[in-house]
């Protein structure tokens, strides 16, 4: 049932561009996925075939979060935070562990990462908690609302999952900048920052993982690579490069299939798909994810009320995010986190979450030109 | 909650700063661009070169196989050092010149050669060429390494069974992993050139004998030799074996069998162990573990007397007068007959058209069915068993285990045949004639089963009909804790049989041996009890066997358990074309019965060696390893 406050005409050309760039996106990653794991002989469903399945998923998640009015889904979204943390908990005490990280809920073939979901829901919370929240006071505007953080922060640091933590800091800090602080707030907030550091820093550094300080070291450093860690950051960077302007062709990726890259199908995927289509396809990539962020902030910009704007910025900010810590860290830009591309990488979760996210900014378009109230 | 007004204000607000987010993103998307543009067309070029002469090299570093021991730990199978020859194909710029120069240098066979290096696979992982290079040869190659780029020499280990053709058939032998093999296997355990089991317990334990590959990262230099290591990922060894076989026994069965082709298997009632697994002609799986020529290969398949089959699971008898155990077995528990009839023997049995000969000309008189066992008289199984009709017969035999896997874990076990109506209709598509009931109460006509399954059938009735499926295995000690789990015993069933029948064929059982047909297998040792068999290959010959083609003559089999009061061996003996299986087998029985008896005698706690571990997860690992 649609709901009776939609824009009920049929869709224009501005949905259909939102869509047409977000299929579009989906295909180009199945094909990598594809093309990196065809040939590797595994138990069960191929991947390629199970990321269609979690595709159908985000569809339906995608019309769920269309149909019902964003208002409302803003209702529950103190719930679902209890939920999420509920959830973060459980995964702390029976999740499954992998990689030295515990961040799956095991449901029966499939698992399930929360930390992905809690990033939507953070933007939930955040995004209401403004709408309604006084406009001055910085404890208001700054303290509470990362105060509101918090639990779901640390829990996810706890997995530990920084490239989670980080994308839950990212989404804060778009918030943020969007609803405006005042310079003076600013200025204080970076008092504390610099005085918090050191027990920041030491809370950080220490949730991590032997592995992601090395990675981050080598990052900073090259030379501290003795164990060879700064292998991966290197192989991808060769499977970037040599694709050059054309790209190797379809399963001509020789770095990812001779498996020199790791992962090549989830945090790697975009290495992947740079070997094998070059610079004109990693453009098209670029284009097609900054098509998507561009109607997203026009989305953004046209909403009828505050909740819908912050809902948006909120969800621009994590894709952003997402896009830039991806794909700099598989150019060698910045240090190797565990954070997906969207919509490209293999994992159900993140799938799902993003689909349910990009319907939600749809929801928001589509209501935006009936009657306030 | 903000009023209308302001809410539109702070709405406002928030999209105008919108644009610096917008800015933001421009500013990303674009350093990401940039940032592309640097590595893909500015750089592409040196990538390029980077990603083709991907200066590093992967070495897979082989685990050391688990070794596998005896009951009472001696060495069954080890690994020795040897030198491996591999090429890296991606480092080879002219591969003419190489095999030239390998060619030339060891007297590499060029063919194999350029067979090697066209084969499917990885250009970037070393594929080797020839293994158990001797070590003038490893030298002359390692003196020559500027005149052949890619080429290494590599220590490995290679398998070896110090006790050669002994236990071949148990211990099965390892080759490299085949392309359909490495297709099949859903983990990435397996790579090319891996060794895997191909055949008995080193294919069955395969998983727990394999260890964990590791892999050594390497920078070469532009001949593709090794110049540093980048990483090393130490490989982890295979778990060891403790099967329950005997060697003593086992070496004293391969030698009664000495040349001639037949099969003997002992077990240990009370709990299913084999203790011993003769096979014979065998084959030494040292040599089938190296690498064989095509010739060298065919010549062991095409061998006439088929050395690679395991006679003791995979050979297929017709049981003969041992089938007998289960005639008498259903007869009584059919109430067909009760332990006091009666059957006259008059030397033959007429049906139909024609007569049905006993095996002794003029018949036994009157017997009872005891009698009838001791003697091994025929017609008085002609009788029940037509009384009876095949599928009551059958019923037994399947409750026996008969016509199905003992579940030893050996690869390819066969299961014999217990003919039925229904088996009859389904194989051959024919009614089931009643001649045929005759000739199976005999155990002969379509009736066939394997040696396994009779040491399986006399364990059976030894343990009061408690049975056990038979292992080879007895412990795994895992590597990487050092526990030894040891592998529970697992119950096979139980007879349904009236605990007076299985007394009263018991008896029989001992009478074979003390004044039936089996006499020659008395011991002063111990009690035995038995019964005798000749398995005809061909229908209805006259004459004495020794005029007749050796290859036409009858199996002789002998099947039995000792001692009689509390059974602790069972043993089975089958050897092809000797004829009287009272003259050909019990004798065997008896030498392998009187060695276990004495070196119990000597050791009597050799049943307790091991036992360290818990056993944990031993089911699984059962599962697994069938």
């Amino acid at each position: 049932m649609i709901d009776r406050v939609m824009d009920n005409r049929e869709l224009d050309s501005f949905d259909w561009q939102f869509l047409a760039v977000t299929a579009a996106i989906l295909s180009l990653g199945v094909l990598s996925i594809y093309s990196v794991t065809h040939a590797q002989a595994g138990a069960g469903l191929p991947l390629y075939i199970k990321q269609v399945l979690w595709i159908l998923v985000g569809c339906a998640a995608f019309l769920a979060m269309l149909m019902v009015d964003y208002h409302k889904i803003a209702r529950w979204s103190y719930v679902l935070y209890a939920l999420i943390l509920i959830l973060l908990v459980v995964v702390l005490m029976a999740g499954k562990t992998s990689r030295g990280a515990q961040r799956w809920i095991p449901m029966g073939p499939f698992a399930f990462q929360p930390s992905e979901f809690a990033k939507l829901v953070l933007i939930l919370v955040l995004a209401t908690y403004y709408a309604h929240a006084p406009r001055e006071g910085w404890i208001q505007r700054v303290v509470l609302p990362g105060l509101l953080m918090m639990p779901g922060l640390l829990l996810i640091l706890k997995q530990p999952d920084l490239g989670s933590g980080l994308s839950f800091l990212a989404i804060y800090a778009a918030l943020l900048l969007v609803v405006g602080m005042r310079s003076k707030a600013m200025g204080i907030l970076l008092l504390f920052a610099v005085m918090l550091f050191p027990f920041a820093w030491e809370l950080v550094w220490g949730a991590l993982h032997d592995y992601q300080r090395e990675r981050i070291m080598t990052f900073l450093d090259p030379a501290y690579d003795t164990g060879g860690k700064g292998y991966h950051a290197l192989q991808s960077r060769i499977a970037i490069g040599s694709g050059e302007l054309l790209g190797k062709g379809l399963y001509g990726g020789t770095q990812s299939q001779l498996k020199f890259l790791p992962e090549g199908h989830t945090d790697f995927v975009f290495a992947v798909f740079a070997e094998e289509w070059g610079f004109l396809g990693t453009l098209l990539v670029l284009a097609l994810f900054l098509g998507l962020l561009m109607l997203s902030l026009e989305i953004a910009l046209k909403a009828k009320d505050v909740l819908g704007a912050l809902l948006a910025a909120g969800i621009v900010g994590m894709l952003g995010f997402c896009l830039m810590v991806n794909i700099g860290m598989t150019a060698g830009l910045l240090p190797i986190v565990g954070i997906p591309l969207p919509l490209m990488s293999y994992g159900g979760s993140a799938v799902v979450t993003t689909m349910a996210a990009l319907g939600l900014l749809l929801n928001i378009k589509r209501r935006r030109l009936t009657l306030f109230y | 909650m903000p009023s209308f007004g302001t809410q539109q204000e702070e709405l406002r607000e928030i999209q105008r700063r919108l644009t610096i987010l917008k800015i933001a993103l421009l500013a990303i998307v674009g350093l990401l661009a940039l940032r592309l543009w640097d590595l893909q067309v500015r750089d592409g070029a040196y990538y390029r070169d980077l990603s083709e002469n991907n200066r590093t090299r992967t070495v897979i570093l082989e685990p050391a196989r688990g070794l596998i021991y005896d009951r009472r730990g001696v060495l069954l199978a080890n690994n020795v050092p040897s030198f491996g020859l591999y090429v890296t194909l991606e480092d080879v710029k002219d591969r003419k010149a190489l095999i030239q120069g390998l060619v030339g240098l060891i007297g590499l066979d060029e063919t194999v050669l350029k067979k090697k290096i066209s084969e499917r696979g990885s250009k970037l992982l070393p594929r080797k060429l020839k293994d158990g290079l001797s070590l003038r040869e490893a030298a002359l190659i390692e003196s020559h390494r500027l005149d052949l780029p890619g080429v290494m020499i590599q220590a490995d280990s290679q398998r070896n069974y110090p006790n050669g053709p002994v236990l071949a058939h148990v211990l099965g032998y390892v080759g490299q992993v085949s392309a359909e093999q490495l297709e099949k296997s859903q983990s990435q355990e397996l790579h090319q050139g891996s060794m895997v089991g191909q055949y008995g317990v080193e294919k069955a334990y395969d998983r727990f004998l394999r260890g964990r590959a590791g892999q050594k990262v390497i920078e070469v230099d532009a001949l593709g030799h090794e110049k540093r290591t980048v990483s090393v990922d130490k490989p982890a060894a295979g778990d060891d074996l403790y099967l329950s076989i005997d060697l003593r026994l086992q070496r004293l069965a391969e030698e009664l069998l000495g040349e001639e082709a037949g099969a003997i298997v002992a077990l240990d009632p009370t709990n299913g162990a084999v203790l011993a697994l003769a096979s014979r002609p065998s084959f030494d799986p040292n040599v089938l573990s190296r690498e064989l020529t095509a010739k060298q290969w065919d010549a062991i398949v095409q061998d006439d007397s088929h050395p690679l089959t395991n006679r003791a699971t995979q050979g297929q008898y017709p049981p003969g007068s041992t089938f007998k155990i289960v005639m008498a077995t259903a007869a009584l528990e059919s109430h067909t007959i009760t332990p006091s009839t009666k059957i006259r023997c008059v030397g033959g049995f007429p049906f139909g058209r024609r007569v049905y000969k006993d095996w002794k000309a003029g018949g036994h008189g009157f017997m009872d069915v005891t009698q009838a066992l001791v003697e091994s008289c025929d017609v008085f199984f002609y009788t029940v068993g037509q009384r009876m009709g095949i599928d009551m017969i059958a019923d037994f035999a399947d409750q026996f285990g008969l016509g199905q896997e003992t579940g030893v874990e050996l690869p390819s076990e066969r299961t014999g045949i217990v003919p039925s109506t229904v088996w009859k209709a389904k194989a051959k598509g024919q009614p089931w004639l009643p001649g045929e009931t005759i000739s199976a109460a005999i155990g002969q006509g379509y009736v066939t089963v394997t040696p396994m399954q009779m040491a399986h059938l006399m364990a059976t009735v030894a343990n009061d009909g408690v049975s056990f499926r038979p292992r080879i295995v007895r412990a795994v000690m895992e590597r990487a804790s050092g526990l030894v789990h040891e592998i529970p015993t697992v119950p096979h069933g139980q007879l349904a049989v009236a605990p007076e029948t299985l007394a009263l064929i018991k008896e029989a059982l001992a009478g074979v041996v003390t004044r039936g047909t089996a006499t020659r297998a008395r011991s002063a040792l111990v009690s035995i009890a038995g019964k005798t068999g000749t398995a005809q290959t061909a229908a209805l010959r006259t004459g004495p066997q020794e005029d007749i083609p050796k290859r036409f003559r009858d199996h002789a089999w002998f099947v039995s358990y000792a001692p009689v009061d509390a059974p602790r061996i069972a043993v089975a003996v089958l050897v092809e074309h000797m004829g009287h299986g009272g003259s050909a087998a019990a004798p065997l029985a008896k030498q392998i019965i009187e060695a276990f008896v004495r070196h119990e005698r000597a050791e009597p706690k050799l049943a307790e060696r091991t036992g360290v571990g818990k056993p944990e997860g031993l089911e699984l690992a059962m599962q697994g390893a069938r």
